[in-house]
């Protein structure tokens, strides 16, 4: 029954992938008598070199598009100047900021957590600034950090930082609050006291919650990593794919836009075999 | 008779009530137990039974009176002072050795790895868990999860074992066996207990002193019922006793009727709640027979 419902929705699926190359086939056929139109002035300023003179490149094909995937996937690594890397190189280096931040984050985060949900006080006290701080877009931060940080690549992993700061923070300080009282009575009767208590009793109880707070984090922090390297430029696959609309290569940006998807499902995948790690059945 | 090991002084428990003033949920609690002991409390839900044990474990604190052990007052949880929860409360993480351990080097923190385990092994076989110790509790049944539990608060051996309904969300069959596991390890080791149950048959197996609470508010100790049940006594064999029906009518009536009326019955006449009446209900042909 489960294998076949496997295989039915695995049928489904390339059923659906297909009807969409199918479409996106038809869509692309080159047509007869298209004829090139004024270029509005607003979309000529956020573009620059080929298509602000009006020139119109095709949107590719499938196959095209299969075959700039290849030619990525090809040579992933391939470095020819600062502005021609391979899109592996560009991954990585998203990688590396996204997991900087999230890990400076994770640092903070968790063991303030842990005081705010151990003391009543301290949670009052923050709370208004959480509250405040918590709704605002991670990219707003992103001019203010440019100039007190004066480095971009910096800028950028404070950004990362910022924006998976809250879901740890919230949810620790939250796992950490509402760990059963019978548990906590179970250590107090062994009198077992600080430390011991925070990691053989506090921690383990709260993990799973916290693990929660660093799935949405790491999500989070994976969508932003995108609009910041528009933003700060460089490297980084968000600017790859700045760089390539510039060029009007879309083939290229489909190919990134794919990977970041794989990437982001892979980032996803790793915290939610972590988070199985440390879950456990009441 | 010998000093008593922990001693309830004046205890009192109020809360304040929504609106002003403050209701009184129990009061005046005098009750000393002794080493060796074994008592039980009984009375009607709500009247303040769970309290009264946190109150002993350390784990809550009365608004008057105090707890007593070695003349001095308690101040806080301790070890000497084991608790068997009403529900079970195993941490979910740890298998049931681990749960066993984590009270056991905290005991011995001195104590080496495969001392812990040794330890651990020989109180998880007296409770016949030999083959469950590495399965976390929820793998475990109720009874299983229960007897952790108890292998946990034994383990430490504490001076006292503070019990909360430690049979109420078990089976029939399991409970019988069970009750009569911990009468056996109880009684090898005179091990002092305080246990709260809602079940007579029980209190009358465990118990050397029965104590009955009035219900709440203002609940009260209104007697102490000494068990006149033979101490070889089994749970498959006891009700053939002569003493086994007076004893269980004394405390079924007190149930059922008494701890309602107690305050009204009590009205006028003198109450010391200091030296509370000690009943030893036993046949009426023996006592016509004295
Ligand atoms: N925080 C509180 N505020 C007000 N009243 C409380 C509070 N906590 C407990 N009580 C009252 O104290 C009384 C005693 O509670 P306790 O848990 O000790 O009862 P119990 O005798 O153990 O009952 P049961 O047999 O159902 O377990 C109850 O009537 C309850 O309403
Ligand atoms: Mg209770």
């Amino acid at each position: 029954m489960t294998a076949s419902l496997t295989l039915r929705a695995g049928l489904l699926s390339l059923l659906i992938f297909a009807a969409f190359v199918g479409a996106w086939h038809v869509a692309t056929l080159p047509t007869v008598g298209a004829a090139a139109g004024d270029v509005d002035p607003e979309y000529a300023a956020l573009v620059s070199g080929a298509a602000a003179q009006g020139a119109k490149s095709a949107f590719p094909t499938p196959m095209d598009v299969a075959a700039t995937i290849w030619g990525h996937l090809k040579d992933p690594f391939y470095v020819r100047g600062a502005n021609d890397q391979g899109v592996g190189i560009q991954l990585a280096y998203s990688l590396g900021r996204v997991l900087l931040g999230y890990a400076i984050a994770a640092a903070v985060a968790i063991p303030l957590g842990f005081l705010i949900g151990m003391s009543p006080l301290l949670h009052r006290a923050l709370d208004p600034f959480i509250q405040i701080l918590k709704p605002i877009s991670p990219l707003a931060w992103m001019p203010l950090a440019l100039y007190t940080i004066k480095d971009s690549n910096i800028s950028a992993i404070f950004v990362i930082f910022i924006c998976s700061l809250w879901p740890m923070l919230i949810n620790t300080a939250f796992g950490v609050a509402s760990v059963r009282k019978e548990w906590l009575n179970v250590a107090a009767t062994l009198e077992v006291g600080g430390l011991r208590k925070a990691f053989r009793v506090i921690l383990p109880a709260a993990a799973p919650t916290i693990m929660t707070g660093m799935r949405i984090s790491i999500g989070i922090a994976w969508l932003v990593i995108v609009a910041a390297e528009m933003l700060v430029g460089g490297t980084g696959i968000g600017y790859f794919v700045w760089n390539e609309w510039n060029n009007l290569s879309i083939g290229n940006i489909i190919t990134a836009i794919l990977l970041i998807g794989l990437v982001g499902m892979a980032l996803d995948l790793a915290l939610a075999r972590a988070a199985r790690l440390v879950a456990y059945v009441e | 008779m010998t000093k008593p090991l922990i001693s309830v002084e004046a205890l009192a428990k109020r809360y304040p009530k929504r609106g002003g003033g403050e209701t009184t949920v129990f009061e005046d609690i005098w009750l000393p137990i002794h080493p060796g002991e074994f008592v039980c409390l009984i009375g009607h839900s709500g009247c303040g039974k769970t309290t009264i044990l946190n109150v002993l474990a350390g784990l809550d604190r009365p608004t008057d009176g105090a707890v007593i052990v070695d003349g001095r007052e308690i101040s806080g949880p301790s070890l000497d002072r084991a608790v068997i929860f009403q529900g079970h409360s195993l941490l979910p993480w740890m298998t049931a050795l681990e749960n066993v351990a984590f009270a056991v080097s905290s005991r011995h923190p001195e104590w080496s790895r495969e001392k812990v385990r040794e330890h651990c092994r020989f109180y998880l076989n007296l409770v016949h868990l030999s083959g469950a110790e590495d399965k976390k509790p929820s793998e475990l049944s109720g009874g299983m999860k229960q007897r952790v539990g108890i292998a946990r608060a034994l383990a430490i051996e504490p001076k006292m074992l503070l019990m909360d309904e430690p049979f109420s969300a078990l089976d029939a069959l399991t409970r019988g066996s069970l009750q009569d596991e911990v009468r056996r390890i109880c009684t090898e080791t005179r091990q002092t207990v305080f246990m709260i149950t809602h079940d007579i048959d029980e209190a009358m197996l465990l118990a050397d002193r029965i104590v009955l609470m009035t219900n709440g508010p203002q609940a009260k100790i209104a007697e102490v019922v000494e068990n006149t049940l033979p101490p070889d006594r089994r749970p498959a064999t006891m009700h053939k006793h002569p003493n086994y029906y007076p004893l269980r009518n004394h405390l079924l009536d007190f149930l059922v009727t008494r701890s309602k009326t107690f305050a009204q019955d009590i009205a006028g006449k003198p109450y010391d709640p200091r030296k509370v009446p000690v009943v030893r209900p036993v046949p009426a042909e023996a006592l016509a027979a004295v």
